[in-house]
This record gives C-alpha cells, sequence and structure tokens, in this order.
C-alpha cells in the first residue's frame, strides 16, 4: 500500500516512539562524550575544567582499563560457547519425545526468568559457600577438598552463574527453531542413508546456523553488561579477577565518582559494543529483506 | 527400531539436565522453608517451617520493594505498549523507504551498553529528582524496552494478512474502529505476550535498577542485592524472599515460553 | 449513462508505471471482466476502483460524480478479495454485519439482512460458526454475501475462484453468472483465467502492461482480436501463428503465401499491407482440420487424446509447431505425416507490428450482439 495514503498519516503514529527513543540515546551519549574530555570528580566538584584527551590516555595507559577488557572477553567469550554448546544439545534432545518431555523442558528453561540477584546469592551462598554451601557439603561427603569458589576460581564462578542463566535462553531460542525443521527433508535423508550423526551434521545444524546465529548476537548485547551478578558476588574482585568493563565503570563513576574517567571508559564500551552491533544490524537487515 | 532406544538417551539426557539446571533453583525453595539453624546445614532431612516467609516481610519490608516492583514493570509496560503499539502498526501496515531503516535504528539503541551512560543518566537523574523514584524507574525501563516491544508487536502484525485489514476498509471501518474490532482482537494473543516479556524484563532489570534506586524506589532486584554483604546471612530469609521475587516470573514465563522466543530474537525465530 | 468511467487514469509506485493510461466506460447492470497475464495490472485497476489505492492522475467517476478523493466505503461498492479476508474472530454472522453494525443500523433489521442473504447463499446453518470451521467454498460464500449484504451498486471481485480446487471453480463459477442474473448489479471481476472470462462476461477488458488491449464481448473478441497479444491469449488452446507472406491483395481479400509455396486466400482487408511485407497467419485449433489436399504438411509429434476430441500437434518446419483439434474418433497417431486446412473466413492475419487486418464481414454473432 502506498505509504502516503491519504487514509493515514504514520507520521504521528511514529513520532512518540522514534522522540524517546532518540531523548535516551542522543542526550546522554551526548553527555558522556562531553564529560570524557572534562576533569570532573563529583568528590571535587570544584575542580572543572577541559582535560582533552587526558582521562583517555590516563584510561588507555592504565592496564586496569586493558585488564577489564579482557575479563570482558573471556567472561563473553565462555558463556557464549557454553550456551551454544549446551543449548544444541539440549534443542536436539527435547526435540525427542520422551515421557514427560514437557516438563523437564519448563525445569531446563527455568534459571532464564530468575532475576540476576537471585542466581548470583543462591549460587554464592546456597551452593558454593565454602562452609555451608551444598557443593562443599558434597565434597566433605566425598572427601574430597573443599574449594572455596570466588576466592580460587573467580572467573569460572562467575561465568558459570551467568552461563547457568543464559543456557535456558539458548535452548528456548534453538528449541523453537527446530520445530520449523522441514521433516520431509530430514525423511528425504533418511532415505538417502543418512542416520544418527550424519542426519545431524547435514541437515539440523545448518538449518540451526541462522538460529545460532542470532542467539550468538543477542547473547553478546547482554553478555557485555554483566553486571548484577559480579556485584553481589565478587565486587570485582579478588583485585581485578572478575572486574569486566561494565564493573569496572560503575567503580568509577559511583564509587570513585571519577565523571571525567567514567565517562571515557563509558565511551570505549560504547565503541566496543558497535562492533559487535554492526554485525547484529547486517544479518538482521537481512532478516528483514527476507520477510 | 531406532526411535524408542532414541528416546531412551534423549530421556535420560533430558531429565539429567534438567534436575542439574533446576536444581539451584529447587535447593533454594527447600532452604525457604527451613529454619535458620537448620538453613547453614545442606541437608534434606530437617524440619520444613514458614516461619522464614513470615519474618521476610516483618524485617525487612518486602512488601513495600515487591511492590515496587510491581508498579514499575507494570507502569513501565502500559507505556511502552501505549507508545510501541501506533509504531509498530505503521511499521506493519504502512512501510515505506525508511521503514526498515527505522526499525533498525530502534534496534541498535537497544544494543548501547547502559554502563556506557551510566554517569550522563546518574548526573541527569540526580538533578532532575528523579534519583529513587518510581517515576524515573519506569522512564527508564521504557525506553530500555521500547525497541522489543515495537519489535514484537511488529512481528505478530505482519502476520495478520493486510486483506482483512482492507476488507474492514472496505466495510466502513477508520483507525481507530479498525484497532478495535479487527487488529487487536486478532493480535491479542502476540499483544499479551509482548506485555508480558516485557514485565519480566522490568522485573528483572539489574542494572538501572541496582543504581539510580534506594529505599523508596527499589524494586526487588535491589532488595535482594541488599543480603550480598555479610550481615544479610539470613539464608532460610534470603531464600524465602528470593521464592517469593521469582515465583511469579517463573510462572509468566513458562506459561508464554513460545511466544517469547518472537519478543527475544527481535522476531528472527518465531 | 454509464454507472462507471476512468478518463485516463495511471497509477505510478514511486518511478514505476503501473497503469499507463485507461479510458473505460462500465455500464450498468454489465458483467465486466478484467483478464491479462500477471503484472499486466488488472488487480491495481481493480484496487484503484475501489480506493484502496490512490490514483496518480485522472478521473474515475461513479454515477456521475467524481470519486477521487471519495473514502472507499463510500463509494457504493463492495469486494471480494483473493483470499476473502473473512475476519477470523468473527462469527459467520458477525461477519456479514460488520458493515452494517459499522453504519450503526439497529440489531433486528442487521439480523434480518444478514438472514435473508444467508438463505441466498445457503449459508443458513453456518451462521454461528468461524471462518476456521468453513470450507473453502462456504468461507468464499460468505465473503461474497459480506458484499451483498451492503447492497452496493458496484461489486468488484479480485480472482475469487483461484484458491478453489478445480470441480468447486466450475460449480463456483455457474453460481456467480446466476447471482449476477439474479441480482442485476453491475459486477467487476478481476481473472487470469480466460475461460472464466469468456462463460461470464458481457464484457471483457483485456489488459497488457498497464494499458488496454482490447474492449468487447467476448465473441468478438474471440472472432475478431485486434491484435496478436488478443489472439493469442482468448481461447485455449492458444490460436497457432504460422509465419507467412503477403501475396496478392484485392476486393475479396489478401492471399497468404505459407511457407512451402502454398497459397491460401483470407478474406481480410488488405489496405494495409504490400506484396512481399511479412506477416502471421493466425488460426485457432478448432478452425484446422485433417485434410489430405490441405496447404499445411508435417509429422505429428505429440496426439493428445482427451476422448470428444483429439489435440495433434505438427511440425511443420523446425520452428514451427501447430496444434490442431481434431475428432476424438480419428486413427492419427505420432510419427503420421499430416495435411492441415484451415476454413478460410475463420483465419486472421497480423501484421509486422501485430495489429489484425480488418476482417471484411463480421461474424454472425458478434453481427447480432449475442
Amino acid at each position: 500500500m502506498a505509504a502516503r495514503s491519504r487514509e493515514l498519516k504514520t507520521g504521528p503514529l511514529l513520532a512518540p516512539a522514534v522522540g524517546v527513543l532518540l531523548f535516551w540515546m542522543i542526550v546522554p551519549l551526548a553527555f558522556t562524550l562531553w564529560f570524557s574530555f572534562q576533569r570532573y570528580n563529583l568528590q571535587n566538584p570544584m575542580i572543572t575544567g577541559f582535560a582533552g584527551i587526558t582521562n583517555y590516555k590516563i584510561l588507555l595507559m592504565s592496564s586496569r582499563l586493558w585488564v577489564s577488557i579482557l575479563n570482558t572477553l573471556v567472561l563473553v567469550g565462555s558463556v557464549l560457547s557454553l550456551t551454544v554448546i549446551f543449548g544444541i544439545i539440549f534443542a536436539v534432545v527435547f526435540d525427542q519425545d520422551f515421557p514427560g518431555r514437557n516438563i523437564a523442558r519448563l525445569l531446563v528453561t527455568a534459571p532464564f526468568f530468575i532475576m540476576p540477584t537471585v542466581s548470583a546469592l543462591i549460587w554464592k551462598n546456597l551452593l558454593m559457600h565454602p562452609v555451608n554451601g551444598f557443593f562443599s557439603y558434597v565434597s566433605r561427603w566425598l572427601g574430597l577438598p573443599v574449594i572455596d569458589w570466588f576466592v580460587q576460581w573467580p572467573m569460572f564462578s562467575v561465568i558459570m552463574i551467568v552461563a547457568w542463566q543464559w543456557i535456558p535462553f539458548a535452548t528456548l531460542i534453538l528449541v523453537t527453531a527446530m520445530q520449523s525443521l522441514d521433516r520431509e527433508q530430514m525423511e528425504a535423508a533418511r532415505m538417502d542413508g543418512a542416520k544418527g550423526f550424519a542426519l545431524f551434521w547435514n541437515i539440523t545444524l545448518p538449518h540451526l546456523a541462522r538460529p545460532i546465529s542470532v542467539v550468538v548476537m543477542i547473547e553478546c548485547i547482554f553478555l557485555l553488561s554483566v553486571f548484577a551478578e559480579i556485584l553481589v558476588t565478587t565486587s570485582g574482585g579478588p583485585g581485578m579477577a572478575t572486574t569486566n568493563l561494565s564493573y569496572f565503570i560503575y567503580m568509577r563513576a559511583l564509587l570513585q565518582w571519577d565523571v571525567g574517567g567514567a565517562s571515557a571508559a563509558g565511551v570505549i564500551a560504547i565503541v566496543l559494543a558497535n562492533i559487535v552491533a554492526a554485525f547484529l544490524i547486517r544479518t538482521f537487515a537481512k532478516n528483514l529483506e527476507r520477510d | 527400531m531406532n526411535n524408542s532406544r532414541n528416546s531412551l538417551i534423549a530421556g535420560i539426557i533430558g531429565w539429567t539436565s534438567a534436575i542439574v539446571m533446576f536444581f539451584p533453583i529447587f535447593w533454594m525453595l527447600v532452604t525457604s522453608f527451613k529454619s535458620e539453624i537448620d538453613a547453614v546445614v545442606p541437608s534434606i532431612f530437617f524440619k520444613p517451617t514458614l516461619q522464614s516467609y513470615f519474618d521476610v516481610n516483618s524485617r525487612a519490608d518486602y512488601l513495600h520493594y515487591a511492590w515496587n516492583s510491581v508498579v514499575e514493570s507494570i507502569g513501565s509496560t502500559i507505556l511502552a505498549l501505549m507508545i510501541g503499539l501506533p509504531a509498530a502498526y505503521a511499521c506493519a501496515f504502512y512501510p515505506g523507504r525508511k521503514t526498515k531503516d527505522l526499525l533498525l535504528w530502534m534496534l541498535s539503541t537497544k544494543m548501547m551498553p547502559a554502563v556506557g551512560v551510566l554517569v550522563p543518566m546518574y548526573l541527569m537523574f540526580r538533578d532532575a529528582g528523579l534519583l529513587d523514584t518510581r517515576l524515573g524507574l519506569v522512564l527508564l525501563f521504557t525506553g530500555g524496552n521500547l525497541p522489543i516491544v515495537i519489535w514484537m508487536l511488529y512481528s505478530f502484525f505482519k502476520d495478520v494478512p493486510t486483506p482483512i485489514l482492507e476488507a474492514g476498509r472496505m466495510d466502513g471501518a477508520r483507525f481507530w474502529t479498525q484497532m478495535r474490532y479487527i487488529l487487536i482482537p486478532i493480535s491479542l494473543p502476540g499483544i499479551a505476550s509482548t506485555a508480558l516479556l516485557s514485565i519480566i524484563l522490568c522485573w528483572n532489570e539489574a542494572f538501572w535498577s541496582l543504581n539510580l534506586s534506594a529505599s523508596q524506589a527499589g524494586p526487588l532486584t535491589a532488595f535482594i542485592a541488599s543480603f550480598s554483604s555479610p550481615e544479610g546471612l539470613f539464608w532460610a530469609k534470603l531464600s524465602a524472599a528470593s521464592t517469593l521475587a521469582v515465583a511469579p516470573i517463573l510462572i509468566m514465563g513458562w506459561i508464554t515460553q513460545r511466544q517469547l522466543v518472537r519478543g527475544l530474537t527481535f522476531g528472527a525465530v518465531k | 449513462m454509464a454507472n462507471l468511467s476512468l478518463k485516463n487514469v495511471t497509477k505510478s509506485f514511486g518511478a514505476l508505471n503501473i497503469i499507463k493510461g485507461i479510458d473505460l466506460e462500465i455500464n450498468d447492470h454489465e458483467f465486466c471482466v478484467f483478464v491479462g497475464p500477471s503484472g499486466c495490472g488488472k488487480s491495481t485497476l481493480l484496487r484503484l476502483i475501489a480506493g484502496l489505492e490512490e490514483i496518480t492522475s485522472g478521473d474515475l467517476t461513479i454515477a456521475g460524480k467524481r470519486v477521487n478523493d471519495v473514502p472507499p466505503d463510500e463509494r457504493g461498492l463492495a469486494m471480494v478479495f483473493q483470499s476473502y479476508a473473512l475476519y477470523p474472530h468473527m462469527t459467520v454472522r458477525e461477519n456479514m454485519g460488520f458493515a452494517l453494525k459499522l453504519a450503526k443500523v439497529p440489531q433486528a433489521e442487521r439480523d434480518a439482512r444478514v438472514e435473508k442473504v444467508a438463505e441466498l447463499l445457503e449459508l443458513g446453518p453456518y451462521l454461528e460458526r468461524k471462518p476456521k470451521a468453513l470450507s473453502g467454498g462456504q468461507r468464499q460464500r460468505v465473503a461474497i454475501g459480506r458484499a451483498i449484504i451492503r447492497e452496493p451498486s458496484i461489486f468488484l471481485f479480485d480472482e475469487p475462484l483461484s484458491n478453489l480446487d478445480a470441480a468447486l471453480r466450475v460449480q463456483t463459477r455457474i453460481e456467480l453468472a446466476r447471482l449476477h442474473e439474479r441480482l442485476g448489479s453491475t459486477m467487476i471481476y478481476v481473472t487470469h483465467d480466460q475461460v472464466e472470462a469468456m462463460t461470464l462476461a458481457d464484457k471483457i477488458v483485456v489488459l497488457k502492461d498497464g494499458l488496454i488491449e482490447q474492449v468487447g464481448t467476448p465473441m468478438e473478441l474471440y472472432h475478431h482480436p485486434k491484435n496478436r497479444f488478443v489472439g493469442g491469449f482468448i481461447g485455449s488452446p492458444k490460436m497457432n501463428f504460422i509465419k507467412a507472406r503477403v501475396g496478392t491483395t484485392s476486393a475479396d481479400g489478401v492471399e497468404i503465401i505459407l511457407p512451402g509455396g502454398a497459397k491460401m486466400a483470407v478474406p481480410v482487408s488488405g489496405a494495409s499491407v504490400k506484396t512481399g511485407e511479412s506477416v502471421e497467419l493466425g488460426v485457432r485449433p478448432e478452425h484446422l482440420q485433417l485434410d489430405e489436399h490441405g496447404p499445411l504438411s508435417g509429422t505429428v509429434i505429440v496426439a493428445e487424446r482427451l476422448g470428444a476430441e483429439t489435440f495433434v500437434h505438427v511440425e511443420l518446419s523446425p520452428d514451427t509447431i501447430v496444434i490442431a483439434q481434431v475428432d476424438g474418433g480419428s486413427t492419427i497417431r505420432v510419427h503420421d505425416q499430416a495435411r492441415l486446412s484451415a476454413v478460410g473466413n475463420a483465419c486472421h492475419v497480423f501484421a509486422a507490428d501485430g495489429t489484425a487486418l480488418p476482417a471484411l464481414t463480421q461474424h454472425p454473432l458478434v453481427a447480432k450482439h449475442i
């Protein structure tokens, strides 16, 4: 239908949405950029002034920023791998019919709906606590040494918590995608002699390629900003072991009150995210074409 | 035959993973029914009690935070629907040259890491008197969820064949009539799923709610987070509070699982 | 006075010109069919008349009033969509009564009118069902009922039979013809199927690439196609085209020289052609016959036996194959040699630019306006 139909002007319908998003994007973004070039610390609000690229220089030369970026990449990469691998396995498993399948599937997808603070505290206290946690209980019962998870394996522990929450997400998406698998195609492949693993590798996996890429990209958006789990469990420590970029900026902004520094780091985070976003947008643009 | 063997293997793996994945939640549930003394001993045998549930509210004013969660989630969802529904309608039924770009741009606003604008947001909120207010969080959540809401509604609207609306035009229905009698009744399930997804995302939001709120407007995410300090060692109460905090969303999520996939993947997987 | 008239109507989508200039008059009570290949613009033209698309330039007049800017529901029209477009969440009764409800017709009157139309279309027992509980044919009748109840002066049909299976299509075609008979309203009908066009229409409009190729009664189009396109479009199996040259012209007609040297006399006017010019001889399969002394000869490559008739595909030359319709009892077989002749005054001659040479006499059915 023609866009400029007498019947309806789309302008007023779109305006509020566009307005809200423009405001939420442009204004804070502009301020972040502005502040990043300023010398502004809320603990000494009197000292202000143009700082040029000082903030950036300090940041980029400090190892702390790079450590946090590395941690971010490790966290995101590990969780992505875990969720995709388990997501595929669970999707294939739950596509088969077995007794109580629907209930089992509900149980598997439950963790995704638990709020991050609850997830983190369950893992930290009920499970991983070195004295009273369930894991320590099992270790003692088996005669194995008790592991103080957040002290000895902090990053690993955080990865476990985050992966536990996001594997259900990948599972949910991929299980749904399996439904649209062309059964006739599978039957044709079976008649050609493909069974078991060959069937999976040649038919199922290519079909899942697109949903997997969607899962990866959406998870990227959210995993880059993991925050609550770290705040509640390790507060970035020990040392900087679990400080990702999000937490690093948080510390700068709301603990050290270094507005200038935090803004500069924020700009860097935005740049990083945009690189990922560019890939995402292209894929979704192709999706829109197909519709 | 292959099928029953496949079924057996799938059943074993399926149920094992279900038990493993659900165990932490199960453990939380179990702990919530223990007394505090029992709670620190990870045993399966204990005398169940509801004491923790009662204490949760009396000690820490759980209901206040729960109410904040409710108000902020539902308020933001209503606002997002009011703004998003007309926009999705325009994109789905009156697409123009720029529609695709517009939708992609909305998607891109979701990709900006919240932490990147933490500083100006905090200062803006402080100066506008929005820190620790429900209104502030509602506005933030709306802005954050709007792209998902619009894409999800767009995806459901695209499923409604255009000739049905054209038939409505021929019958004499203008915009509001079309909405009321044709479009909304037909896409009601989709609109409901979108609303539920929005509520879930708001309820579980754990960045702005932790940084821009305190005792007045803090939702349950912040409430639970306050248990993370060493004083908050009361695990039975923690479990009870957590169970209460997550139960409604868990149930909501379970009911609408399938439809949520569309919203979570911006319409890419249906 | 014409009921509907289009004057120099064009429609463009941006830089794309879909309708390039249409002049058409449709009279009261007429069953007018728009027919043409995919992409010719027939559906777009219908939607312009309906008001679902905006006319780029030109005038659309209904009952003497210019309606370019009048909304669809105020033009006195009703439309039956190709996919029926029934409201899936409403019962049959509510579907049919919707327009009346919007016009604030009181409930009692609404019910009465719905029931009357339901009776006409034999939908009585289905009034409380929702569309998904109906068969394709029933859904189509509901779509028609929805249109009838508005008592429009013009009905618009957008390929209404294309979603039905073959048997149902024939049956519904007949029902539509009888409906037109009964209601007497003007009907504008879009289809790509020329059999539907021929059987239903009072007037056929053949469209190609956004322009009208010819307007006329079915018999006019069949017997006197104005150009090669219309000749090839109307009639199934398609008209045969044989390359030929003009021999001599006279007051009685034109003599055609066929490949191979044989000559044939065709009673068409030779005024616009010269001797030696390349033309095409157009002859329908049903006008070719097996004739031992016929001017066309070749090898039979396919024989399609349908029982009542047999379609024989004869290869006259490596690049010319003609189809002839012969009696079902013929014993001709593949690989046989065959000679064909054509009934002289059932042939057509098309000049190099595609236009038909005008016939010297009109076919009796056309002359009597049948």
